[in-house]
This record gives structure tokens, sequence and C-alpha cells, in this order.
């Protein structure tokens, strides 16, 4: 634990490090030279003037919206007596359970049967469903924790026997106040039967303001309360900080003319992946090429990279024939440091709704995978990590409907089994597109995933009734099957707000 | 129990014992009593300040600090300088269970001067873990050698005529300055410059795996 002073001034050093030398800070280097030739910036106090003059002109929004997406993305600095791995996951036994190498090696056996002109799809299979995860974060446990074999109250009812703090629902009501009952939402007071005036066209007007002062901090407390679909491309952006410059757009196609000159396996597994989910899905099916073309850039950008320094995993590393071992010839394969798995490619497709231009769709689906998705399929105790987020559905369930968990856990159906798929997804491809497009409004105003265990608590309690009737996992599953035609802001108001407890 | 030294940092020049449990006296099977105490003594009696204590958690859930000091001979009493120190939030979940912590001069509740004994006491309330402990114990001592602060101040030079500036005015300032260039020339940039090219191959029969 650091004491506040110090904290303070290792964000700040960091922080700097990171900003200084990228194009923003030339930017304001030559903006500054350039004000030099305006009349009202005085020798004598040059100092104070130029910055006068950066805050009229905006730049120093532009500073401050680079500095608060630098805090957002990382975390905190640590304890200097802290070695680099403790930061990305401070606990020792998560740190030994990443994924095996086994199944890198079952990736590399597949070399020898690889066509040479067009990958022969039938031959692959993807490197690993959710259901697989699935059964890795089950066995996760803890050395020093007693899990005995009498039941008691340390062993957990779920699949989940890792005993990480999750929060409760004051806790959650508290974080999500702005989803209270009192508030008005996008998704709730917008529908047909209420007036606009009341709720909607103050709304879209607050939100254009927004847009107008290019402030990414009060746009992103904007959108907790839901975006308006005409601003919503603009408002992603300013909360990811992404501006689409001359150099982002060449970086984009450099990435692209690799893809044309070099070929990849990896390459054949996003074929695959494309190919079975989004284009099999009735609303992303028209967005097929785009996908191809966002997902084969993405795995060969090694800018990816610079996420592993906060995220838990680490990328998989292959050595030049011959010099194994040796660190000069070492690579990450593939390029980016991230293996897709089976629909990995639906993270991409309800982007395609909102930006047609392909270099303006890949730089935000970066930085959304960099951001959020990362957390979904690898193995932390982030709070926001996939294991935190089953025990806070598990908890939530059963804390809430006792009554609901204990029938499914009896008849073998475990609610965790039938949820994590949707969470693992972030709910892409089993939401309508307009109630995912509200749900990811709010991951990103919150800057955390954990509204993805409510919702999925949210939806069990709201099928609650047919639940209790079902005799079988089979059975449990068809009630859930179909959740387009549910309503996210209504279901999540009623869960955290108007559930008598 | 000293751990490794870090860079700049000294571990307790002390015999240190593991963390003894606390038993009742004529208990039959070994309880798990949620208490244990670490002792650590200075070798030949000697003493030491005490700025800083840095150590690792291995959930311990608070953490009390006691120290015994030089002083007039007879039996010496421990005073408490750190009291039911939280380390972990929620003494039942993972949180701050193997995090690093730094306890400073400032937080503790009497001084640290020529210290003789240190002994701390860990709880943990909790009966879900199996074994909990502290780690990697270190005291980093702040390294000027003693005999520096007994140089002779020197004399003070007669004083220069009205008109030069200020020589201490004018050595702060250079000093800044040379601190600044100094601070400029070793930082590194992090941010990419955007290289656009690709440096490796890819080629598919180069690779080989573990």
């Amino acid at each position: 634990m650091l004491d506040p002073d110090s904290g303070l001034s290792l964000t700040i050093a960091r922080i700097v490090r990171r900003l200084q030398g990228s194009s923003l800070h030339s930017q304001l280097e030559r903006q500054a030279r350039v004000s030099l030739h305006k009349p009202e910036i005085k020798l004598e106090s040059l100092k104070e003037d130029i910055k006068d003059f950066l805050k009229t002109s905006g730049w120093e929004k532009k500073l401050q919206n680079a500095v608060y997406s630098e805090l957002n993305v990382f975390p905190s600095p640590c304890h200097p007596a802290a070695p680099p791995e403790h930061m990305k996951e401070p606990l020792a036994y998560m740190r030994k359970a990443q994924r095996p190498a086994s199944e890198q090696k079952e990736l590399l056996n597949k070399w020898n049967e690889m066509g040479t002109d067009e990958p022969d799809l039938s031959l692959f299979r993807p490197v690993y469903a959710p259901k697989d995860f699935l059964e890795v974060l089950m066995n996760l446990r803890n050395p020093n924790y007693e899990n005995g074999e009498q039941p008691s109250f340390r062993n957990h009812l779920g699949l989940i026997q890792v005993p990480l703090k999750v929060k409760d629902i004051p806790e959650l009501k508290e974080d999500f106040s702005e989803l209270g009952l009192n508030t008005g939402q996008l998704g709730i007071d917008d529908s047909a039967q209420v007036p606009p005036e009341f709720f909607e066209n103050e709304h879209v007007r607050v939100g254009q303001k927004v847009l107008a002062e290019q402030d990414s901090a009060a746009a992103q407390q904007y959108v907790r309360q839901g975006c308006p679909t005409a601003l919503r491309a603009d408002l992603w952006a300013l909360i990811l900080n992404i501006s689409n410059q001359p150099e982002d757009i060449l970086y984009y196609e450099q990435l692209k003319s690799n893809v044309i000159q070099y070929d990849l396996l990896v390459d054949s597994l996003i074929y695959k992946d494309v190919k079975l989910t989004a284009s099999n899905d009735d609303y992303y099916f028209v967005f097929e090429d785009y996908l191809y073309q966002v997902l084969l850039c993405f795995s060969r950008d090694t800018s990816v990279l610079e996420h592993f320094t906060y995220s838990s995993a680490t990328p998989p590393k292959s050595y030049i024939r011959g010099k194994l071992g040796i660190e000069e010839y070492a690579v990450f394969y593939p390029p980016n440091g991230v293996i897709p798995f089976h629909g990995f490619s639906m993270y991409v497709a309800p982007l395609c709704f909102l930006y047609h231009e392909p270099s303006k769709l890949y730089q935000i689906f970066r930085e959304m995978y960099v951001r959020f998705f990362f957390r979904l399929h690898s193995i932390s105790s982030h709070p926001s990590g996939i294991v935190s987020l089953c025990l806070l559905f598990e908890t939530l369930l059963q804390t809430h409907l006792p009554q609901l968990f204990y029938h499914l856990r009896e008849i073998g159906a475990q609610p965790l089994r039938i949820s994590f798929k949707w969470m693992v997804r972030a709910f892409s491809g089993y939401l309508a597109t307009d109630q995912l497009l509200l749900l990811w409004d709010r991951i990103l105003g919150y800057n955390s995933l954990e509204i993805l265990a409510v919702l999925a608590a949210a939806v069990f309690a709201f099928r609650a009734v047919n639940l209790m009737e079902v005799t079988s996992l089979a059975a449990a599953e068809a009630v859930l099957a179909d959740l387009s035609t549910l309503k996210v802001m209504p279901l999540l108001q009623i869960f955290l707000f108007a559930t008598v407890t | 129990m000293s751990g490794a030294a870090g860079p700049g940092r000294a571990p307790l020049p002390c015999a240190a014992r593991a963390a003894a449990a606390l038993q009742l006296p004529g208990g039959a099977e070994a309880a798990r009593p949620g208490v244990a105490v670490i002792d650590l003594r200075f070798p030949r009696g000697g003493a030491a300040d005490v700025h800083e204590i840095v150590f690792k958690n291995f959930y311990t859930a608070f953490l009390s600090v006691r120290v015994q000091r030089a002083g007039p001979p007879g039996p010496r009493r421990w005073v408490t300088c750190l009291r039911d120190h939280r380390l972990m939030p929620s003494p039942h979940t993972e949180e701050g269970s193997q995090d690093y912590f730094s306890l400073r001069h400032h937080q503790m509740l009497c001084d640290m001067e020529q210290v003789t004994a240190l002994r701390f006491i860990l709880r943990q309330p909790s009966p879900a873990w199996l074994h909990f402990s502290i780690e990697e114990l270190q005291s980093p001592q702040k390294d000027f050698p003693s005999w520096l602060s007994q140089l002779t101040p020197p004399e003070q030079p007669a004083s220069p005529h009205g008109e030069l500036p200020d020589p201490e005015k004018v050595s702060t300032e250079v000093q800044q300055m040379w601190v600044l260039t100094e601070v400029i020339r070793a930082r590194q940039a992090a941010a990419r410059i955007g290289r656009f090219d690709v440096d490796g191959c890819y080629d598919v029969n180069l690779l080989s795996y573990t």
C-alpha cells in the first residue's frame, strides 16, 4: 500500500512518461510554437500566455482527455517492492493457472495439416470454446483456502470456488446509482408511450453539448444514462479517446498491407470463427467482410502487446527453428499475442453498426479490447475479470433467488453453466442489437464489466417462474435460449432497485 | 525470513524466527488460534533506527507491532507502535491477501529510534485460511554513513562586496537547472514511435516450438 503522496507522484511520473513523445505531445509543441506569432503572447509572461492560448483553443481539453484515458486504462501503481508480475496479477495461484502449454502445442500441430493455397477449413476446429474455459475456472483452487469435505460456509454452492470479494446489492445500488428509478434512462424513458419532452429531448441536447465540448470525462458520465443513436458513434470515440488522425489511418493501411503480403495460421481460425458465428446471425451476417478486415489486421497488430503489462495473461512465445531458448530469436505468435477463441468475432460485430470507416472501426475495436474484452477470457482476480463476474453472478442469484438456485442445482443445471457463455461474449449475439448497444453504453460509462453479471442474474430473475418448473439442464437451457426479446434497462432497474429483499 | 535485499534496501540485520502460533498451555491437539507472533532481535544487543518496514503479506488480516528500545538497564518494556493495522479489508476474501505493504515512520505511535527488538503480532480471525504469515520483511536504511554527520561546519566566508549576487541564490538556481537537465536526459519516453516496418519473419517453416 502506498501512502497518497508518493502514489500520486508515481502516477504523474508514469503518465508523463507515456504521453511524452506521443503525437499529442508534438502537436502541442507545434501549436505552442505557432502561437508565438500571435499578438497577445508577450515575452514577459510567455509561459502564462501560452497556457491561456492552449486552454482557449481546445488543446488543453485534448490533453485532459489523454490523461483521463491513461488513468482509466492503467491500474494504480504498485508498491515499489512489488515485482512486475505482481502488478499484473497479485495472487500467485492465479498466475500459475494460465492456459496450459498443451493448447498452444495443439495449435502448432495443426501446421502440418495446412493447405498451401487456401485454408482447408474442415481440418480446423476452434482452439477452445467457452465451455472449456469454464472447466478451467471451475478447477481454480487456492491452496491456502480450507476446502474441507464437510459442507460449510467455505464451500461455495456454485461452480466457482475462489473466495474473491464481490459486491452485494446495496453496494451495486450505490455504484450504479444513475440507473435508479428516479433518473431518466434511454431504453426506458424513450419508449413510444412516453412523450419526448419529459426526458429524451433534453438528454439529446445535453449530449450535443458534451460533444461540442469534447470532454472525455463528461462523456463518460453522460453515457451512463444511455446514448442517443445518432450521437453514439462520436461519443464512444470521445470516451475511448480515438481521434482518427492521419497517422492512425496510415497505421491501419500498413496492417492491411501486412495481411495481403503475409499469411498467418490464425487467419484460418478467424475465417472459421466468422463463418460459424457472425455469418449465421440474423443481425450481423451483412458485416462479414468488415469482420475479416478488422480481425485479420488485429492479429498482426503488435501494439496490442502493450496491454499485457496490466493483463494477467502472457502472450505465447515461439522460437525460430534451431534457436530454441535463445531470447533474441523469440517471437510472439500470433503477433498481437491473442489467440482467438470460438466466438471472438462477436466482439466486433455490434461495432459495425456504428462505424463504417474500416480504420476507425478497427481502432475502436482495438481500444475496447485492450480496455474491457481481454478480461473476459483471461484468469485474474480483477473485479471486472471473468472469475469475479462469475462469482458475482452466483452470489447475487444465491442471495436473492435462493429457491431458484437450489432447485436448479438439484436438477443438475448449475446456473453458471447457462449464463457463462452470455458473459464471456458480453451478451453479443444473444440480445437484440439496440439493447446490446444500450448495455455497452453502460460498460463504457462505468468503466467496468460488472453490469454483465447483474444482467445475467436479472434475466434469471425474470424467467424464474418458468425455471422453477423445469426438470433438466436441457429444459433450463431451452427456457433461456432466446433472449432477443428482452429489454435490458427495465430488467436491470427492477433487479437492482425494485426487488423486495 | 529476512529475505533478499532489494536495491537501496538492507534486510533487517537481526536473527529472525518463523512465526510462532499462540497455543494454550496443556492443549491436546494443535488448534488454529488465528494469532501468530514473529520476534526480531538485533544481534549482540545492537540497536538501530527503524525508518520504514516493508513486507509482503500472506493472508494476515491485522498487524500490530511492538518495539523494545535501548534505554536504562533493567527490565525493558514493550511499547506498542502500531495497533491492529488492517491489511485485508475483508478477512474472508482475497483482497489484500498477497500485497506488498510499507509501514512508515509517521504511521507509528512512538519513536522508532535505537530499537533493539521488534515483535510482529499477526491476527487472522477468519477460519477459511490454512496458513497466514508475512514474508520478505525488510527495513530500508537511510544510506548516509554516520561519519558524514560529524563533519565540522565550514567557516563562514567574509561577506562579499554588495554588488555581487548572493552566492546562495545563484548556487540554488544553478542546481535546479542541473537537476532539470539531468531529469530530462534520463527520462525515456514510453510512447510508441510508430515504426511501420515488420521486423522478423513469420514464415511457417522457420518456427518450432518447445
